[in-house]
């Protein structure tokens, strides 16, 4: 929690939203000071020789990097290539898959997150995901926001109103619901139920946001609004993002992992991936050959 | 020619018309069934005309006749020549009326069969009157006078008059005394029997104290002091509710003196004006849903038929729709999909299909028996050798509806459950939420309007279920009803009424067919009209829900 309000201390957008939480102790990362290299960043993930069968269908092989705290990671790669697979390994949500097991190993905060014993519940709280398609809870536009936190256990209603409005604040939506916090969510156009999904999710502190396409499903202009918010959002989150679209890529992100059939084929900061990328097929890949 | 027609074929033009052949074949049987009935049944209600006329019998002999015309129909003549009537030879169908002449207790047949030719100077005098009455049926006849004791205190034109003003009166001693029976003597007769079984469960449990022994003494002490102030009472509006009686002429010209105490209305129904038959026939149908049974079922109302028929629902609804869900939510969502759950599957809903008699036995023989038997053996020591849970009651039949219905309850909560998006589990999970909390609070509330549809076919198929309630609580006739004034209240082991086994014993067991023949109708509309309110209410809550959850839609 401690690491956390010092995260949301830092960002400018956090101080405007008013964050409930206390302001104490030192900054971790120099804001000013953005490193271009994998090498230099403190990291918050770590995937160890990490292979993923579903049943006899080997998916990913053997894959190996670091997402960097609090940057933006995206991973493009043709459909198919095992990015979603990835990502969705990362809060083990492919845990509810019946036929799949892994093999190597994610460390999130020193430990194994496959290790026995892992509270997959306060994983998956941490480590926090939106998926493709808004998928609001047929509930009102407050119940979805503090549907996290009562799962939690929070019941005060004074708790509740102050984190539902931070976190509404947090994903740029507090403006648009604030008179109509109590109607039904599915009310809601397409973009303003993702960035309500992205509220539900980052209401509950999480400290990684996993993104799976979160932009596919809506407009270009929900899409920017979206984009924007990720933009805010680094300040206090790591996030990791999956897309098929490759400008969306390189607008957003920092860091960028190229897959291609469950390999990792190629994983840098972003500028150089799309200038000037070492590998034939990631070259071939952002210039449109296949994909 | 055969070209048109085969691209009429192929268009699909036949299909669309077999269609909608079906669906009006459908319609057009389910409307005339319920217009028969309705028809049927609620004209049986309307103050008929009542005729005077003259009957010829075949061998000669001529009577008055007074009667209400309940049936008409066409007979070949053979038949009625059979039957010993003579009828010229050249003709070959006869009207054959029905007339309902009452006075059961004076011509011993209050309905007959009578050759529409042979009935002459038909008239319908305003002043005939008919009484209902509590035993022997309805009697027609001309009212002649009013007699307080031996007493005559009004003939003639002041006979009428005089006669619904004493019969208000008694009306409304009788309604004292049928209080005090049924309220204040029934909870004496109750506090009693509890008494006694204290006595008994105390002296099994060797228990019993001096000092208690002297408490039950004094208790039954105040209970009988109770009992005889009431009987007093009893005693003298007996005697009130005695004094007047009415003297009537019938058709044969008798007189006939009838006590106002058995008397349950009065009508001239030729004297009747539209305005006035319209409101009589609002005020039949509300004493048929409202008053007891009489004269074994065949007269008189249906109310503890109703009300048994929609606790029996209520009961049924809460006891089988938590466990079908509970069971639905175990199969879909942590069963693990595989032969197994599929053999379950198959044989929860084969059990949809097996003959409802088979639970009505099964009921008695687990349930009734042995469930209750050993509840009996547990519990209620001292009512033995009588038994309490032992013997068909609500409960039993409830619980034996609740495992009639429950496939349907299952199948139909699988259904919603399974057309729940998985992004809506994924989203709950990834927020930290446990699979329970997810079911809880995401997936169960969803599928609510699929229970309700279950809930919906749960009840259309127990309310109308007869078969194995006649074994496992419902009777012809309850003395009391399960819901009453007395602690607890709900007395589930009570045997109850109900509209269904109503309209069987009515219609085939009844001693008076003809008398019964309407009121089956009549209650088979109420059967239909009571399903049709209780799934309207289920459908309304459903819609709710419906709107309330409507994420399914998009």
């Amino acid at each position: 929690m401690d690491e956390l309000s010092q995260k949301l201390n830092k960002g400018d957008a956090m101080t405007a939203a008013q964050s409930p939480q206390k302001q104490k102790g030192p900054k971790t990362v120099d804001m000013d000071h953005v490193p271009n290299r994998l090498e230099e960043e403190e990291i918050c993930l770590e995937v160890k020789d990490f292979e993923l069968f579903y049943g006899d269908k080997r998916a990913l092989h053997g894959i190996n990097m670091k997402i960097p705290k609090q940057r933006v990671t995206a991973f493009i790669g043709p459909s198919g290539c095992g990015k979603s697979t990835l990502l969705r390994s990362m809060n083990r949500m492919n845990d509810l898959v019946d036929i799949c097991r892994t093999k190597g190993e994610i460390l999130f905060d020193g430990g194994d997150i496959f290790q026995r014993g892992v509270d997959v519940t306060d994983l998956r709280r941490r480590v926090g995901m939106v998926f493709q398609k808004p998928n609001p809870f047929p509930k009102s536009i407050y119940e979805n926001v503090a549907y996290g936190l009562r799962i939690q256990g929070i019941n005060k209603k004074r708790t509740l109103d102050e984190r539902v409005e931070w976190a509404l604040k947090g994903a740029a939506l507090w403006e648009e619901v604030k008179d109509r916090l109590h109607e039904n969510a599915l009310g809601m156009s397409g973009g303003q139920q993702q960035r309500l999904v992205i509220a539900r999710t980052i209401a509950v502190e999480p400290e990684v946001l996993l993104l799976d396409e979160p932009c596919s499903a809506l407009d270009p202009i929900s899409t920017l609004k979206v984009e924007e918010l990720i933009n805010q959002l680094k300040e206090q989150y790591t996030i990791v993002i999956v897309t098929h679209n490759m400008q969306q890529a390189a607008r957003v992100s920092d860091y960028t992992a190229f897959m291609y059939l469950g390999d990792l084929v190629e994983y840098k900061d972003t500028d150089t991936l799309f200038t000037n990328p070492e590998q034939k097929k990631t070259e071939d890949y952002i210039t449109g050959r296949y994909g | 020619m055969s070209q048109s027609f085969k691209a009429w074929f192929r268009k699909g033009d036949p299909w669309v018309w077999l269609n909608a052949g079906a669906v009006a074949i459908c319609m057009v049987m389910v409307i005339g069934l319920l217009g028969l009935v309705a028809v049927r049944g609620l004209t049986h209600f309307w103050p008929h005309t009542i005729i005077e006329g003259t009957y010829q019998e075949s061998d000669g002999s001529s009577y008055t006749l007074i009667g209400e015309v309940a049936d008409e129909e066409w007979v070949a003549a053979s038949r009625v020549r059979d039957t010993g009537v003579e009828i010229p030879a050249d003709v070959k169908v006869v009207k054959r009326m029905l007339i309902k002449t009452g006075n059961r207790d004076i011509t011993g047949l209050d309905f007959r069969w009578l050759i529409a030719e042979n009935l002459s100077n038909v008239t319908t005098p305003a002043d005939v009157m008919a009484i209902e009455r509590r035993e022997w049926g309805n009697f027609y006849g001309y009212l002649r006078q009013v007699k307080e004791g031996d007493q005559v205190v009004a003939s003639g034109d002041e006979a009428l008059p005089a006669l619904k003003q004493r019969l208000e009166r008694a009306l409304d001693l009788f309604e004292q005394i049928h209080t005090i029976e049924t309220g204040a003597i029934g909870a004496i007769n109750y506090e009693q029997e509890q008494l006694r079984l204290k006595e008994r469960s105390l002296k099994l449990k060797g228990k019993l104290s001096a000092a208690e022994e002297q408490s039950l003494i004094e208790e039954r002490a105040a209970l009988k002091e109770r009992y005889q102030s009431l009987k007093v009472e009893l005693d003298a509006l007996n005697q009130q509710i005695s004094r007047d009686s009415l003297v009537a002429e019938t058709m044969g010209g008798k007189e006939k003196e009838i006590p106002l105490k058995l008397v349950v209305q009065i009508k001239q129904p030729n004297a009747m004006s539209l305005v006035e038959k319209i409101g009589d026939y609002f005020h039949q149908f509300w004493l048929f849903l409202s008053d007891d049974p009489r004269e074994a079922n065949t007269e008189g109302g249906v109310f503890p038929a109703i009300f048994g028929t929609v606790m029996m629902v209520i009961l049924m609804s809460i006891i089988v729709t938590p466990f079908g869900v509970i069971a639905a939510v175990y199969l879909r969502e942590y069963a693990k999909q595989g032969p197994l759950t599929r053999t379950i599957r198959i044989a929860v809903n084969n059990l949809a299909g097996v003959p409802s008699i088979v639970y009505g036995v099964f009921g008695l023989g687990f349930f009734v028996y042995f469930l209750g038997g050993s509840l009996d053996e547990l519990f209620y020591p001292e009512a033995a050798p009588a038994p309490v849970f032992g013997t068909p009651g609500l409960m039993w039949a409830s619980i034996t509806l609740a495992i009639l219905t429950l496939p349907v309850v299952i199948v139909a909560t699988e259904e919603g459950l399974t057309r729940i998006p998985k992004s809506l589990r994924e989203g709950s999970l990834a927020l930290g939420a446990t699979k329970f909390e997810t079911i809880w609070k995401v997936i169960l509330p969803m599928s609510s309007p699929a229970m309700m549809t279950g809930l919906i076919l749960a009840i259309a198929r127990a309310a109308g279920e007869v078969a194995p309630l006649m074994l496992v609580g419902v009777v012809k006739l309850a003395p009391t009803l399960p819901l009453d004034g007395n602690f607890p209240y709900i007395h589930l082991e009570r045997k109850f009424m109900h509209l269904g086994f109503h309209i069987y014993d009515v219609g085939f067991q009844s001693p008076n067919v003809e008398a019964a023949r309407p009121l089956v109708y009549a209650t088979s509309f109420l059967l239909v009209a009571v399903i049709v309110m209780l799934n309207l209410t289920a459908i309304m809550i459903r819609n709710r829900l419906r709107e309330k959850y409507r994420a399914l839609e998009n």
